[in-house]
């Protein structure tokens, strides 16, 4: 008994080594402690209605989400770095066919237009959010966010920062197919 | 009395330091009684972007956003507790900088108040225990074979006299 007492050092070592190693792997596939869990998860979009940001197109607003088709909702702005380096892969998500909708929050209409002008528009429509308000209501704390909306509306995920090519594949896209079934 | 002075703006620097906020004059409210609800309020309020500053304490756009938005609720007639839950419903618990005590956060708020219950209960058991073993040789008069032992030891000891 008293020999076995050594041995609480080293299992504790051992359970905390264990416990290290499974959360770097987790941050690893990009699961930081930064990432916040969001509750509007299989919550209904909140309610908005927000101006269009291109002429000619439409604005969004949330009763137009819940029509039996999935989307994406893209909170994005010019002024925002990372946004542009997650552009080309809206780009392509909209070339494949999949409805986003995009939110120029708090930015100026001038320079929001001017962007989609020079790297092209991958949005099925785009609102301004000048206020910020819609952003907050959906919990948005920092651009670019995305969320994923299913057939009735309510939130299904919420993308923190960029969409990388593997958030792409190993959520974004199946979790798309899977509600569009 | 320039190196006075240097210390006197030194001092006066650092003190004002911790009394500076974010708050802009033209977010604060005319009532003062409601401005100072807000201020209470913000204060255990986290900002998302810094997330290790309170709104009130943060710079940041959206902390400013957040200041104006739980201002404008005080003003529709809030409570406290309504204003604090229309963030949480936006951004979760994680907005509050003093955890709400529920089961996920028992661990949190008992965690350490348990360890320091177990440290002491060790202590005790083992103190208890040591001193039953202890008490008997340390009260009872030395046995024969021990004076023995003694008287041998005092002698070295007088023989070892001058070494070191």
């Amino acid at each position: 008994m008293r020999r076995l007492m050594f041995l609480i050092p080293l299992v504790l070592f051992l359970g905390l080594a264990g416990w290290f190693a499974v959360r770097l792997k987790q941050i690893d596939r990009g699961d930081t402690p930064d990432r916040l869990p969001s509750v509007m998860i299989d919550k209904p979009v909140p309610a908005f209605d927000l101006p269009p940001l291109v002429e000619g197109q439409p604005g969004v607003a949330s009763t137009g989400l819940a029509d039996g088709k999935v989307r994406l909702v893209n909170f994005w702005a010019s002024w925002c770095a990372p946004c542009r380096a997650e552009h080309p892969i809206l780009m392509r998500l909209a070339g494949q066919g999949v409805d986003i909708r995009g939110i120029d929050y708090k930015d100026k209409a001038a320079d929001g237009q001017a962007i989609l002008a020079r790297d092209g528009n991958p949005y099925a429509a785009v609102a301004m959010d000048q206020s910020g308000r819609t952003a907050i209501d959906f919990g948005v704390y920092g651009v670019p966010e995305t969320y994923v909306i299913d057939r009735q509306g309510r939130i299904r995920y919420r993308q923190v920062g960029p969409i990388t090519p593997q958030d792409l594949q190993t959520r974004i896209l199946p979790l798309i197919n899977e509600l569009s079934k | 009395m320039r190196r006075v002075l240097s210390g006197v703006a030194l001092a006066v620097l650092l003190l004002s330091g911790p009394m500076a906020h974010a708050v802009q004059p033209d977010e604060m409210l005319p009532d003062p009684a409601l401005e100072a609800r807000a201020r209470g309020l913000s204060k255990d309020l986290r900002c998302l972007v810094c997330q290790n500053q309170s709104i009130d304490d943060s710079d940041a756009p959206l902390a400013r956003d957040l200041r104006l938005l739980l201002r404008e609720r005080l003003v529709k007639g809030d409570s406290d507790a309504q204003a604090v839950a229309f963030l949480t419903d936006r951004y979760g618990d994680y907005v509050l900088l003093r955890p709400p005590v529920r089961p996920a956060t028992y661990l949190l708020w008992f965690g350490p108040f348990a360890l320091l219950l177990a440290g002491g209960a060790i202590l005790l058991w083992r103190g208890r225990r040591g001193g039953a073993d202890a008490a008997a040789p340390l009260t009872a008069p030395l046995t024969a074979e021990e004076k023995a032992q003694l008287a041998v030891l005092m002698r070295d000891g007088d023989e070892g006299k001058g070494r070191p």
